[in-house]
């Protein structure tokens, strides 16, 4: 849908940020963040409540303005002050929030392609076709056969795993290059925890990148190629869960903690 | 790209499937209880006063009354979906009626009056939104302090004076916002045609989709690339631009122009838009509903007095039938809330406590 012929090209990093900051007033909320993100990796990003986690993948998809740094998208500088939602997605990165990602009250049909639209030139929505192509998406990709959800239905009316499929199926759908997910696991039966990693999976199967915040370190340890801990809005570690055991990890984030408690004592 | 387990297809759109809508649910007509409401209410009007509601003049009458109310509430309708409220339409209906008298006396030029009490309520509007959505104040609040101010503005403007503008009655501008077209008044025409128009806005197009989403969640709707303060200022831009309308249909349809006549519109209109049932918490809105919510109230008046009831009791039963069927709107709507209401009802919670009576 968005494949511009310039996307395809080869590029190292989908996306880099070099000393971005976010300030919230005189609240430094992310402080010179250094990252870079390989086209075919998975990284998870790991930190306490308040660590600026949620913060920094708002500033890469352009919810919130960065207030300064520099930001490359496969390997291009991008114009901070053009960035925005719309132009994230037209750079084919999606979104999976955790809570926040659908409208409760509204149709299924609308909560796929809310913030863009199949619309004619004059803004009006092709109703029928967005219905076809989300019936489609919830019976072909994800399965909801059979269980009485159906384009019309509405938000409010499906269980969390049911909302998070719905998310995940239109990051699917629009053919993202970079999936990002927040605590996508978060209050989910087990059963559907399982659907959503082996969603992650296949992201990275099929050649495409994920951010992937998460509080469940043996879920993001067994898949992320790379763990960045993020602490009071700083990268305090870049860690390959290949050199360090969950064991070890566990250990080295309440160390962590621990010097940060005396740290604030003192 | 490759096929992968999870379902990333090589191409984004595939084959078409059928509609899994169950034909019945698709053409599900919006709002039918008010509807039902409604001709009942009818029904009854007839029962009791066959000699009024049998003959065609009362209901013509309507036609006239009716559309600068309804008007209103169509604007209305659009604000409450997205979550925001304006209390501030009956200062545009002071002010944009004195914008079209002015010109129609002092320039001389009814449709420049027309357009002037359009962009009135436009600008009015605007700075509405810009309050609302760029500085960051409820609308609730800040439009009651611009209704002040505005009308203020229009009392000072016109010296509290009304305008006598009979001699437009033979103008064209008349004949085509309130005179007639195959027996049916003009006005009521124009009323049906912004009901379209704002029915396709609210329904069919981008816009109306933005304020739904913005009504439901603001921070849903932000995440997912609705720029809400933009869509916000539209909103009551659009809404001043109505107001400034139906003030306009108003004041040519009484040849007249009183500094007092936005007075009274502003429960009625917002009452339309509850009764039609649109959500009080935003999110979801009935173009419809809020049509036939303005007919009704448009009609209870004349109606309540006709049956026989003595005048007074009009607003009794205004308020009686807007709490009535806000209620059960808010009720019917959300199961959630009709599962609490059960329980805190249910019988064998009455039952037990009767048995500690018995036992007593």
């Amino acid at each position: 849908m968005f494949r511009g012929k310039d996307m395809d090209k080869n590029y190292k990093h989908i996306i880099r940020a070099e000393r971005l900051c976010v300030s919230f007033g005189k609240v430094r909320a992310l402080s010179d963040i250094d990252l870079a993100i390989g086209r075919n990796e998975i990284v998870g990003l790991i930190g306490d409540n308040g660590a600026g986690k949620s913060t920094l993948i708002k500033a890469l998809t352009g919810v919130i303005p960065p207030t300064s740094g520099r930001l490359f998208i496969r390997d291009e500088a991008v114009d901070l002050h053009n960035y925005s939602v719309s132009r994230a997605h037209a750079l084919r990165f999606e979104t999976v929030y955790q809570e926040k990602s659908l409208g409760e009250k509204q149709p299924l049909w609308r909560n796929f392609f809310v913030g863009r639209q199949i619309t004619n030139r004059f803004g009006f929505i092709n109703v029928r076709e967005q219905r076809r192509i989300a019936n489609e998406i919830l019976q072909r990709q994800l399965g909801f056969r059979g269980v009485g959800i159906d384009a019309d239905s509405t938000v409010s009316k499906l269980s969390g795993g049911e909302r998070q499929g719905i998310a995940i199926g239109r990051a699917m759908y629009f053919d993202a290059d970079l999936i990002i997910l927040d605590e996508p696991t978060t209050a989910l039966a087990i059963k559907e925890v399982r659907k959503v990693l082996d969603f992650v999976r296949s992201i990275k199967e099929a050649g495409r990148a994920a951010i992937y915040i998460e509080h469940n370190l043996a879920h993001v340890h067994a898949l992320a190629d790379r763990l960045l801990v993020l602490d009071r809005g700083r990268i305090v570690a870049d860690i390959r869960p290949a050199d360090m055991s969950l064991q070890d990890l566990t250990t080295f984030l309440i160390e962590q903690q621990q010097s940060r408690e005396v740290e604030s004592v003192a | 790209m490759s096929e992968t387990k999870a379902g990333y297809t090589d191409s984004p759109r595939v084959a078409v499937t059928a509609d899994a809508t169950p034909l019945w649910r698709r053409f599900k007509l919006e709002s039918l209880p008010i509807i039902v409401v409604f001709f009942v209410l009818i029904g009854v009007y007839i029962t009791f006063a066959p000699s009024v509601f049998l003959r065609w003049p009362i209901y013509n009458s309507f036609l006239i009354t009716i559309p600068p109310l309804m008007v209103l509430s169509l604007g209305l309708t659009l604000v409450i979906a997205a979550g925001e409220m304006d209390l501030s339409f009956p200062a545009v209906i002071t002010l944009s009626g004195f914008l079209f008298a002015y010109c129609t006396l002092h320039l001389g030029s009814p449709w420049l009056g027309l357009l002037a009490a359009i962009a009135g309520g436009a600008l009015v509007g605007a700075i509405n939104g810009f309050l609302v959505a760029v500085i960051g104040i409820p609308s609730i609040i800040i439009t009651i302090g611009t209704s002040f101010f505005w009308t203020g503005v229009a009392t000072v403007l016109s010296g509290g004076m009304s305008y006598a503008l009979q001699n437009l009655a033979e103008k064209p501008i008349a004949a085509i916002f309130s005179g007639t077209l195959f027996g049916i008044p003009t006005e009521a025409l124009w009323a049906l045609a912004v009901a379209v128009g704002i029915w396709f806005i609210l329904n069919r197009h981008r816009f109306g989709e933005h304020l739904l989403f913005i009504g439901d969640a603001r921070e849903v709707a932000r995440v997912v690339g609705i720029n809400t303060t933009r869509e916000r200022v539209k909103l009551f831009t659009l809404m001043g631009a109505l107001a400034g309308f139906s003030s306009f249909l108003l004041t040519i349809q009484n040849l007249n122009y009183f500094a007092t006549q936005g007075q009274g519109m502003l429960l009625s209109a917002l009452a339309a838009v509850f009764i039609g049932g649109s959500s009080v918490f935003g999110g979801a809105a009935t173009v419809v509903g809020s049509f036939f919510g303005a007919l009704i109230i448009g009609m209870l008046n004349a109606g309540i007095v006709a049956t026989g009831v003595a005048g007074f009791w009009v607003e009794v039963i205004v308020g009686l039938v807007f709490v009535i069927a806000v209620v059960l709107h808010t009720v019917l709507g959300s199961p959630g809330r009709m599962k609490q209401l059960r329980a805190r009802l249910s019988l064998d919670g009455m039952l037990r406590r009767d048995k500690n009576h018995a036992r007593w």
